[in-house]
């Protein structure tokens, strides 16, 4: 059944010819750019209601973590950066359900982008990508190089080969389907903490 | 400079002292102006509902009663659009039908592109609400659109920031529809008067005296509201204001 | 012929009645609008990204055929299985019959506009699987019986004090408590459950990209993601004009989406699946149910360049103050308006009349669909084909022929102002009289323009003896 709906639903779609139009060339466009793209990373970010740091180097990012309550009293932390230490090995874990009490994650972002303070973490350092998403806080740890100014250049650095799943985690999860208030901590992270680094 | 006046049918027959304001208006600036008699109306009712076929003829009509003018001018930017932008349906083809198009103005851009009117020596001392009229704000860009980031015009804001006396107030809602929207203010009346009050609220509260626009059919449908809920809020057609009348309260 | 047999009037007189209520939804909606608004004006390109978007649906929509095909061939390369669906049955069969190879009982879902236009949740619920709609919103309309009223805010319509009731009856939360935070707090941990317990996660799409088979998920909540990263069996229903043609598109889409949506930056999750989780299985199912036939529309056509976000919703005067369900449909406002009438124009026939055309939804539309002149283009279309009452044609025929000829429209003129002039108030304001209930009629004048033009030109030839 399926296969005859792919040939009608084709050659129907084959039939009807429209108008030639050409995809337009985006290497032209006039994307923005920041004088500060760092200052506009951190606005930006504090706007969707995550917290920005700025370290000269990743060792410095638990001696900031540690005035944080949350990761004080952190009974479960998966850390997939060296330099930040963890007590939950991913390769150790069967299945993705087995990550359902995670406190933290410490993760490497490849890039930031400073117009909407996306970061782009993808399923190359983790095999259970759940765990961006299951644990009740975020932390992700960027160098500063891998900043760049909009979405243009963000989907141009992210090139080849793409990843099976990738990910733009811009603040942390939130709602505001209960008459337009703003709730953080919806079903994802409750709270997201960027650490720049250099 | 000559121009064929054309007055919206609703204008003539219910507010006879815009069309004046507007005839005065443009002979104050140094135009010729002649009323063909035998206009009636643009047809946009017929168009809005979706009966072009009643459409038709009425524009047929506008065209033959207008095509040898060298200007059309009309205090109204609903009316001027349905002629500039919708007409190609119905006189497509028709020798002169483009430049008919291109020579058929609404009131406040004539004033300010055509004939780039800088001063205009009227006193008018009073707290003005714009009513920016859907159809001259998206349709004719006389106005800047709240929606767009794009470079725009403010043609009607320009013109009454050059009355003496005037103050402009700021509204919460910029360029929100009044809710007439032709037949619309009937089919759907619930919504169309609650959109009216709305904006009379809006304009209330800002401050204003006088609500003005470029198109009667808003004001008539806010006249209507204002009226029956005794409000000390006057409506004029900027053609009024332009020309030098001032307000009833 | 039937006219209107769902008649948006009837239902918007009757959303309007509560004026608080219609007032409060107008301004929850306006303050989107605002924060659109706000966002749009961070971005100087803003105008340039609408009209690249455009383009690029545009050359998608011409190339329909052979950019599914290389999506087909991409995905099904990294290990998707991709299904077509001519229509909503067909749709919720191949859904189910995955869900049955699994022997799925439970099911988490989040927000899919498509999964609610072929009406997924009953056919599989009717068929013993559970279904959670995991999208806060959402999860509110399908414990209170109700449908989304908003593409994106599914629950605009529901007030506080009324989410806490219903929180109260169906999860236990304290009678009383209505505080936002708190209830979306209860939410996260009732669901996370639900979460942990499916067997498998259903997502709409909000983006195909043909080149590389990926398909593209945005959720502020997270719950897309959580939805299909925990169980093994992923299945995707999208539109067959979900699709892009390259990954940079998404550098034009994603940066409109959500600052047109709800006025923030970008969504906080925007997820690119390619293929399916190691060992678990991608069902990517390609729906048609009247898309093509709307492709082929000369008029229409461009309406499915729509990607969803609800902008056109929240800057409608119109859809503010008569809410969703007004417009009986799954997507409701100015987009709505104009799709619904393509697959069932019998029943749909209102809804091009429910819009003043002030061209607002033109304006702020992120791929430049030309909403307004679309919906006038429908009423031409539907008057042709009677489907518009007779009370509208009727009149709008006797007022064509009497404003064909200017002596019949003078005399009707006259008419017109000297029984305004004259009737007493109570027999102008009748009860059939609509525009007189809440409004007056302007007072009548003693004479048109065109008499006080002739007055005046008399004088000034008296005045000037001619030589």
């Amino acid at each position: 059944m399926s296969s005859s709906s792919r040939k009608s639903i084709l050659s129907k779609l084959r039939q009807h010819q429209r108008p030639k139009v050409e995809l337009p060339n985006l290497s032209e466009g006039h994307w923005i750019q920041y004088d500060d793209p760092v200052a506009q990373l951190q606005k930006t970010l504090e706007f969707v209601g995550g917290s920005f740091h700025q370290v000269e180097n990743v060792g410095a990012i638990e001696n900031v973590l540690a005035n944080f309550e949350e990761w004080r009293a952190a009974r479960r932390v998966l850390s997939l950066v060296d330099e930040v230490t963890g007590n939950v090995c991913s390769d150790e874990v069967a299945t993705p359900h087995e990550f359902e009490d995670l406190d933290f994650v410490v993760a490497r972002g490849d890039l930031a982008v400073a117009e909407n303070a996306a970061v782009w973490v993808d399923d190359r350092q983790v095999r259970h990508r759940v765990c961006y998403f299951i644990t009740q806080y975020l932390i992700l740890v960027v160098n500063r190089d891998s900043l760049v100014s909009n979405m243009y250049e963000a989907y141009q650095r992210l090139g080849q080969p793409f990843p099976r799943f990738g990910c733009f985690i811009s603040g942390p999860s939130k709602t505001a389907d209960i008459e337009q208030s703003l709730v953080i901590g919806a079903h994802g992270c409750r709270s997201m903490q960027l650490f720049l680094v250099g | 400079m000559q121009i064929g006046l054309f007055i919206p049918c609703y204008i003539d027959q219910l507010y006879p002292e815009v069309g004046l304001a507007t005839l005065e208006l443009l002979e104050q600036v140094g135009c010729y102006v002649e009323f063909p008699e035998a206009q009636t109306c643009c047809g946009q009712p017929m168009a809005n509902t979706g009966c072009n076929a009643q459409t038709q003829p009425l524009a047929e009509k506008f065209f033959d009663v207008f095509r040898s003018f060298e200007f059309v001018v009309a205090p109204s930017g609903s009316c001027v659009s349905m002629v500039r932008n919708h007409y190609q349906e119905y006189v497509r083809g028709r020798p002169e039908f483009e430049s008919l198009c291109a020579r058929t103005f609404e009131l406040c851009e004539f004033l300010t592109d055509v004939l780039h009117v800088d001063t205009i020596a009227v006193r008018f001392p009073y707290r003005v609400g714009l009513h920016a009229s859907c159809h001259g704000l998206r349709e004719l860009r006389l106005d800047a659109c709240s929606e767009l980031r794009s470079k725009q015009s403010s043609k009607v804001k320009s013109l009454l920031e050059k009355l003496d006396g005037i103050e402009l107030v700021t509204l919460n809602r910029p360029d929100e529809c009044c809710g007439f929207g032709g037949t619309f203010a009937v089919a759907e009346e619930g919504v169309s008067v609650l959109m009216g009050e709305d904006r009379v609220l809006d304009h209330e509260q800002s401050g204003a005296q006088v609500i003005t626009a470029t198109d009667m059919s808003c004001l008539m449908h806010l006249e209507g509201i204002v009226r029956r809920q005794r409000k000390k809020l006057a409506i004029m057609h900027i053609a009024q204001i332009l020309a030098g009348r001032q307000p009833e309260f | 012929m039937a006219v209107h047999s769902f008649d948006h009037a009837q239902q918007s007189n009757r959303f309007v009645q509560n004026r608080e209520r219609a007032r409060w939804h107008d301004s929850a909606l306006w303050f989107v609008r605002q924060k659109r608004d706000r966002q749009a004006s961070m971005i100087p390109e803003w105008e340039e990204l609408r009209e690249k978007a455009s383009q690029i649906k545009a050359y998608t929509l011409n190339n329909l055929a052979d950019l599914l095909e290389e999506f087909e061939r991409q995905a099904t390369r990294v290990g998707a299985v991709v299904h077509w669906a001519a229509h909503a049955e067909e749709h919720n069969q191949i859904v189910h019959e995955i869900l049955q190879k699994h022997r799925v009982r439970r099911i988490v879902k989040s927000k899919s506009m498509l999964t609610e236009e072929c009406h997924l949740n009953p056919y599989l619920e009717s068929r013993g699987i559970q279904v959670v709609d995991t999208d806060l919103g959402e999860w509110i309309v399908q414990l209170r019986d109700e449908s989304p009223s908003h593409i994106v805010l599914p629950a605009i319509h529901i007030k506080k004090e009324e989410v806490g009731e219903t929180f109260h009856q169906h999860i236990g939360t304290p009678e009383g408590n209505a505080d936002p935070t708190f209830l979306a707090r209860a939410a996260r941990h009732h669901l996370r459950q639900k979460f942990i317990g499916a067997e498998a996660g259903i997502t709409g799409v909000n983006f195909a990209v043909a080149e590389n088979g990926s398909i593209v998920i945005c959720t502020n909540e997270g719950n897309a993601d959580l939805g299909v990263s925990l169980p093994p069996v992923h299945i995707a229903c999208m539109g067959i004009e979900k699709l892009i043609p390259r990954l940079e598109d998404l550098s034009v889409f994603t940066r409109l989406l959500a600052r047109s949506a709800t006025g923030q930056p970008i969504t906080s999750y925007t997820s690119h699946f390619r293929g399916p989780l190691p060992g678990g299985e991608l069902h990517i199912v390609i729906v048609d149910n009247g898309r093509s036939n709307l492709r082929e529309s000369n008029e229409f056509h461009r309406s499915l360049h729509c990607i969803r976000c609800g902008a056109c919703m929240n800057t409608c005067p119109v859809y503010r103050r008569s809410g969703g369900h007004s417009y009986g449909t799954t997507v409701p406002g100015p987009i709505g308006s104009i799709l619904a009438p393509a697959m069932k124009p019998e029943t749909y026939s209102s809804l091009p009349y429910a819009c003043t055309l002030c061209g607002s939804c033109t304006d702020v539309c992120p791929v430049k669909i030309d909403l307004h002149h679309q919906l006038l283009t429908w009423r031409g279309e539907l008057a042709k084909e009677r489907r518009i009452p007779v009370s509208k044609r009727w009149s709008m025929a006797l007022a064509s022929i009497v404003l064909r000829n200017t002596r019949m429209y003078q005399l009707a003129g006259w008419l017109g102002r000297n029984a305004l002039r004259y009737l007493p108030r109570f027999l102008v304001y009748n009860r059939w009289n609509v525009w007189g209930r809440s409004r007056d009629f302007p007072p009548p004048p003693r004479r048109s323009f065109r008499a006080a033009y002739r007055e005046r030109n008399q004088k000034r030839r008296e005045r000037k003896p001619s030589p």
